[in-house]
């Protein structure tokens, strides 16, 4: 029977050497302490942050043509939602992928997101008498494919401008486009669009806030706002908070890589760079069976600064 | 009643089990090795003392509802003390993390404790991140609104959706901490059983 060679990266001798005493508990109960000083210490000097939620009508009031180009984005299908594809809609290559792996699109569409419809139309039917929006959304509804491709190409045309509390427009040939566009700003000027588009507007309950946050996405607005709080894509993102705070600092690794090239320009940067970083975890977890990348630690002999004490003994 | 009888039961049988893989002796050892005597040895007992931090301040916060914080002083304070045990919390988890990869403490049998190690980590930032996403304010929106692409990207957004805040907290309180708490329980074990890694032989005999 062969003898299985010793393998330093693998095996040890283990120690039958001198033993010295160890207070398990009074090491636990004095970290405890040290940790629990630090860590008020550090919440009465720093606190934490909380910038309020940004909403709808806040967006609205503060860059209403932003709202209102938004919203026309959301009805005519060029908003980032509307073409983002699974899990929200159907939207053709719209996904990531990784070489052949489509697994974005694979999963399908499971959380149906329609943004004219769950965006739009559906909240402005929810307004109680007001003639004008129900004869707009009947203009809107009775309408045919190529009338509201007429419409819309003319709307672009225009740019909206905001005065007095109202949404303005050149004359244009629109169909109920104005009036749905107006209405809508409006109506998240009063505050009841963030409230109708939670929960898709079909429940009371709802902790859900997948709508409300990607019609703020959509728009300009929401961006700028973090982009302020240097929260940008290009200023390492959502590792970072608000204010100046540590953030996700571990995620440091994972926010690097949409710095650099060739993830910074790529259409799939997402996936790939997920891709990369189950393939790291992978590895760091499986360390101790990878030959090379276990024998680091034993070639860069940084263990001799760590038990230096042992080593010069 | 026989003892052969009492031996079979299983209660027994677990009993000895226990007893034989992990002794009183090794759970709560009041002696160690002599080379374990380096700052570095802190950080992990650091970590398990933030994690305990985490998880009683975060009781506090569950407790009283996702939004306390924002109309309470006292609520913004434990939050406070949430947010910094766990910056804390992971620092010291970091730490821990590169000292013992230098140590290579995966040696002499040990490579199940480095894995725990290691999905511990990883739990953990899975933890801390949906709890970024519960804040109910302007960070969470943000983070959850770009974290989402790159969810969504794995396929994984379609069940695992980041701008529910529902599903987000009950993450974030129940399933990932228990996950977390589990996996550290049984990385504390994995030490206590198989002891701290010696240093490595070439530099023993050296």
């Amino acid at each position: 029977m062969s003898k299985k060679s010793f393998n330093p990266d693998v095996d040890v001798i283990e120690w039958t050497g001198t033993q010295r005493p160890y207070d398990i508990i009074k090491e636990g109960t004095i970290a405890l302490v040290v940790m629990s000083l630090l860590v008020v210490m550090l919440s009465v000097l720093f606190s934490s942050p909380d910038d309020r939620p940004a909403t709808l009508r806040q967006w609205s009031h503060s860059d209403p043509v932003d709202f209102a180009t938004t919203a026309f984005s959301e009805l005519n299908g060029s908003s980032g939602t509307a073409g983002y594809g699974q899990p929200y809609n159907n939207t053709p290559n719209a996904t990531q992928t990784i070489g052949p792996l489509a697994l974005q699109r694979w999963m399908g569409v499971r959380i149906p997101v329609h943004p004219a419809a769950d965006f739009v139309l559906a909240p402005l039917a929810t307004l109680p008498d007001n003639p004008a929006i129900v004869a707009a959304l009947q203009q809107w509804k009775l309408s045919s494919e190529s009338e509201r491709t007429m419409w819309m190409g003319y709307y672009a045309k225009v740019t909206p401008s905001f005065s007095n509390g109202a949404l303005h427009l050149p004359d244009v040939n629109a169909g109920p486009i104005p009036v749905l566009m107006s209405s809508l700003t409006a109506m998240a000027r009063a505050g009841s669009l963030d409230q109708s588009l939670l929960g898709g507007g079909r429940n009371y309950y709802s902790t859900d806030y997948t709508r409300p946050l990607l019609f703020l996405a959509d728009g300009n607005w929401f961006g700028g706002l973090a982009a302020k709080q240097h929260l940008s894509g290009d200023q390492w993102g959502m590792m970072n908070e608000t204010g100046s705070y540590p953030g996700q600092a571990w995620l440091w690794l994972y926010t690097f890589w949409y710095q650099v090239p060739p993830f910074s320009t790529s259409e799939n940067a997402d996936s790939l760079i997920w891709g990369l970083m189950m393939v790291l975890t992978v590895i760091m977890i499986f360390v101790p069976f990878i030959p090379g990348v276990r024998s680091i630690p034993r070639r860069t002999k940084v263990y001799r600064l760590i038990w230096r004490n042992h080593y010069r003994k | 009643m026989s003892n052969a009888t009492i031996n079979r039961q299983w209660t027994t049988r677990l009993r000895k089990r226990v007893e034989g893989v992990l002794p009183p002796e090794k759970l709560l050892p009041d002696t160690q090795p002599s080379y374990v005597a380096s700052w570095i040895y802190v950080f992990g007992v650091a970590t398990l003392a933030a994690l305990g931090l985490v998880t009683l301040s975060g009781l506090v916060l569950a407790l009283k509802g996702p939004t306390w914080w924002h109309v309470s002083n006292v609520g913004h304070f434990v939050n406070s003390v949430h947010l910094w045990s766990v910056e804390v919390f992971f620092f010291s988890m970091v730490i821990h993390l590169w000292g013992k990869f230098f140590m290579a403490a995966w040696r002499g049998n040990r490579s199940l404790t480095w894995i725990t190690g290691g999905v511990t980590f990883m739990a953990s930032i899975g933890t801390a991140f949906t709890g970024y996403v519960s804040q109910t304010n302007f960070d969470s929106q943000w983070i959850a609104t770009q974290a989402k692409d790159g969810i969504n990207s794995t396929g994984a957004g379609a069940y695992f959706n980041v701008l529910d805040l529902g599903q987000m907290l009950m993450w974030h309180i129940t399933l990932l901490p228990l996950a977390a708490i589990a996996l550290t329980g049984l990385h504390v074990i994995l030490v206590r059983k198989r002891g701290v890694v010696p240093p490595f032989a070439d530099e023993v005999s050296a």
